[in-house]
């Protein structure tokens, strides 16, 4: 018996992962929930069939998209977190002393049950003191919040599905609005590579760049999304995300990561030809 | 007719069993099914080209229904409460006309608010009848024009009793409905037709604490926008008439203009759409309401906007509101609606039904998420944040009283002459000119041209409202009665 798990990353292209076993699957009043456990990869979690993190690969993800800003911001206190009801992200935060308070707005409690039963590996901190976590449309809660927050995470699914709202402009502009006199704003901003994605990827720029004026873009390889290269957005209203770097303080906090380093964070905004361009098309 | 069930959709049966019969078509249209246009084809699909099919006996045909077309039109004519319902395909704006022409000819008077649709001018020129305006009254905080007071009716009844009928928006584009089961009754008793434009008011029909419809409400004719809240294909309408009706001389009068050439298409949505009204319309439109409430108590919050409804309701001239449209006031970000209403569209990618100098309306339906209503209700916060300005020198939309001193038909068969608009202040127009959307006339044929209407019609084209119907498309000109 074969039983394989594939997803279309273009109409002519497919990854597949091998099944051991289905662990779970259902469905929310937003998505279709599943999750797998594979030989390679470990257990991960799809949503509408999507790859949304393995075991294996998902700390590349959420080092990527937490340590980068954390390594500039001096002093963040209050910390936003959208989306990412997998709980990657706030593990991650919590390494942190420094952060008084995580606001997590997930639409989906479905996914945060799911991910607490059956992947406890990124789920493990959501139980933290300093987690609030709050089951909500994202654009409707940072609709209300002014100069609040010193870092926003939005870890949202693809623009087409429930994360379509968090893509926007009228998103973006809010998350601004939400922030601090010196607040930065890290997002999930696509790949660059299929054109499907790459103009996602460019809408999701061009957004950003008409709201903070400090945007930059970095790159990170997560071998089980499409095309394996994958890009983040690092906006802010004061710090430079190379140039204001606190490399030195970062390394004295003795935080152990298996992708980020202050070293690869300076690398990781050096990016391709053909993705600078992309880029710059649209700014 | 009381047996026949509103599940079924006999055009649409017709077309599934056409279908199954492969007929090789030597008839119209040329694209014979869609295989001679494949470019087409493929855009639109096949399933749609494959029915997009001509008259014929066992699909009936609009201009004579006997078979499947009678079916259907009887089944809408029972759902909406009607003596008669007429499928329209070429737009409301048809439905409209042949109301005004079935019962008006030249010369003859008919009652109607100023802020009525371009169709109904249209039919005034058409059929030659005189309209008697009533002032409406307008809202001065918000400056929209409201519904029609019940004694300004019995006025103008008593003062033109040779009237042919009353015309009543029902409800407006804001969503404001005026007194009609007092205004029909009172008509009636005076030998008068009541006439209906529902273009905004398909769902009062299948609506729980929505204001009445114009068939309940005892109506002679409606004009019903299936195609906007009702939710069949664009241009697809019904024309509902009351027991008094002759339905023969109206189809006539509907056959005057109407293609011979139906377009199966339309009226396969519309018999769909009815059936799924029936099945489902009250959970559908109860969806839609708290929709619209949600977002009204969400924008109230941002501050500056004035999301509107049934907090208007005076028992006169807003005698009912309608509480799916969702209109918010503008006038307090600083912001004429049609600035916002272009930000919406120009920095958001959300496109909003219109937005006139104070106001903006979101059309919503049974097609909306709440998704898509938090990313309004957070654009329009991002407005407010981003580009809210003092509120002077804003101008409101002012209703002017019209002057008219020809028929619309007179003036616009008149020679004329074309003038710079300043140079046109004193003269009789001899052509609309109207603010689209929501297409209301600031003047018609017939009115005569003054200083107010030509400052505001300036006003309006420097904030960006679409100006439509005169010759000059740019609007620097008016054709005005040759002297």
């Amino acid at each position: 018996m074969e039983l394989w798990y594939s997803e279309q990353h273009t109409p002519n292209v497919k990854l597949s992962v091998k099944v051991d076993r289905q662990l779970y699957a259902g469905r929310s009043a937003f998505q279709r929930i599943d999750v797998f456990e594979s030989l390679e990869f470990g257990r991960f979690l799809t949503l509408d069939g999507y790859m949304m993190l393995t075991e294996k690969d998902e700390f590349i993800y959420h080092e990527m998209i937490t340590h980068v800003p954390m390594a500039v911001h001096p002093r963040v206190r209050r910390v936003l977190v959208i989306g990412a009801g997998d709980g990657g992200v706030v593990r991650e935060l919590t390494r942190y002393p420094e952060i008084e308070h995580i606001d997590m707005v997930e639409i989906d409690e479905q996914v945060v049950a799911v991910c607490r039963e059956f992947l406890p590996q990124t789920a493990c901190r959501l139980d933290d003191p300093r987690v609030d976590i709050h089951y909500q449309d994202g654009l409707k809660f940072i609709r209300k919040r002014e100069d609040e927050y010193d870092l926003i995470i939005v870890d949202s699914t693809d623009p087409f599905g429930p994360g379509e709202g968090l893509f926007t402009k009228e998103f973006y502009g809010n998350c601004y609005k939400a922030l601090t006199a010196d607040g930065v704003m890290v997002n999930q901003h696509e790949s660059p590579f299929y054109p499907e994605d790459l103009s996602a990827m460019q809408r999701a720029h061009k957004r950003i760049v008409e709201s903070f004026h400090i945007s930059r873009v970095y790159q990170a390889h997560i071998p089980t999304y499409p095309s394996g290269h994958w890009l983040f957005g690092f906006a802010s209203k004061r710090y430079h995300p190379t140039g204001d770097l606190r490399a030195k303080e970062w390394n004295a906090l003795g935080l152990k990561t298996g992708y980020y380093n202050t070293n690869l964070h300076k690398g990781a905004f050096y990016l391709p030809n053909y993705v600078e361009e992309a880029l710059r098309d649209v700014e | 007719m009381p047996g026949q069930s509103q599940a079924r959709a006999p055009i649409y049966e017709a077309l599934r069993g056409f279908e199954r019969m492969r007929v090789v078509p030597f008839d119209v249209p040329g694209h014979k099914r869609g295989r001679g246009n494949r470019e087409l084809t493929d855009f639109l699909g096949e399933n749609c080209l494959r029915h997009d099919v001509n008259s014929m006996r066992p699909l009936d045909n609009l201009c004579h229904p006997v078979s499947v077309i009678k079916e259907a039109e009887e089944l809408a004519a029972e759902a909406f409460g009607a003596a008669h319902a007429f499928f329209i395909v070429n737009g409301t704006t048809s439905a409209v006309q042949a109301m005004i022409l079935s019962v008006c000819k030249k010369g003859d008077k008919i009652i109607l608010p100023r802020n009525v649709h371009r169709s109904v001018m249209g039919a005034l020129i058409l059929c030659g009848a005189v309209p008697v305006y009533l002032n409406p009254q307008v809202n001065a905080e918000l400056g929209i024009p409201l519904g029609m007071r019940l004694d300004d009716v019995k006025e103008a009844i008593a003062a033109f009793p040779d009237a042919k009928a009353v015309l009543v928006n029902n409800p407006t584009y804001y969503g404001v409905c005026s007194a009609l089961a007092d205004i029909t009754a009172f008509a009636h008793e005076h030998g008068m037709a009541v006439l209906a434009d529902e273009a905004h008011g398909t769902h009062f029909y299948f609506g729980d604490g929505l204001p009445v419809s114009a068939m309940a409400a005892g109506a002679d004719m409606a004009a019903v926008s299936m195609h906007k809240s009702g939710g069949s294909l664009t241009q697809s309408s019904f024309l509902l008439c009351g027991p008094s009706v002759n339905v023969g001389y109206a189809r006539q009068v509907i056959n005057l203009t109407q293609t011979t050439s139906a377009s199966y298409l339309l009226l396969s949505s519309l018999d769909l759409s009815r059936r799924q009204l029936s099945l489902r319309g009250r959970a559908l439109f109860a969806y839609v309401r708290d929709m619209a409430q949600y977002a009204r108590g969400e924008i109230n919050q941002i501050g500056d906007y004035y999301a509107f409804a049934s907090e208007l309701k005076n028992g006169n001239d807003v005698f009912d509101f309608d509480e799916t449209k969702l209109s918010v006031n503008t006038i307090g970000v600083g912001l004429a609606g049609i600035e916002v209403y272009d930000l919406l569209r120009d920095e958001y990618d959300i496109q909003i039904e219109f937005g006139d100098l104070g106001n903006i309306l979101a059309y919503l339906s049974v097609g909306d998420t709440h998704k898509n209503i938090e990313r309004l209700i957070g654009a329009l916060s991002e407005i407010r944040r981003r580009y809210r300005k003092d509120r002077g020198g804003m101008m409101r939309s002012e209703y002017i009283s019209p002057a008219v001193e020809l028929s619309p038909q007179t003036a616009f068969y008149a020679d004329k002459e074309s003038l710079p608009l300043l140079q046109s202040v004193g003269r009789v127009c001899a052509e609309f000119v109207m603010c689209y959307p929501p297409g209301i006339p600031i003047l018609a044929p017939g009115e005569r041209v003054t200083r107010d209407i030509i400052d505001y019609i300036r006003y309006a084209k420097e904030k960006g409202c679409s100006m439509t119907g005169p010759e000059d498309m740019d609007i620097e000109r008016l054709n005005v009665i040759a002297e």
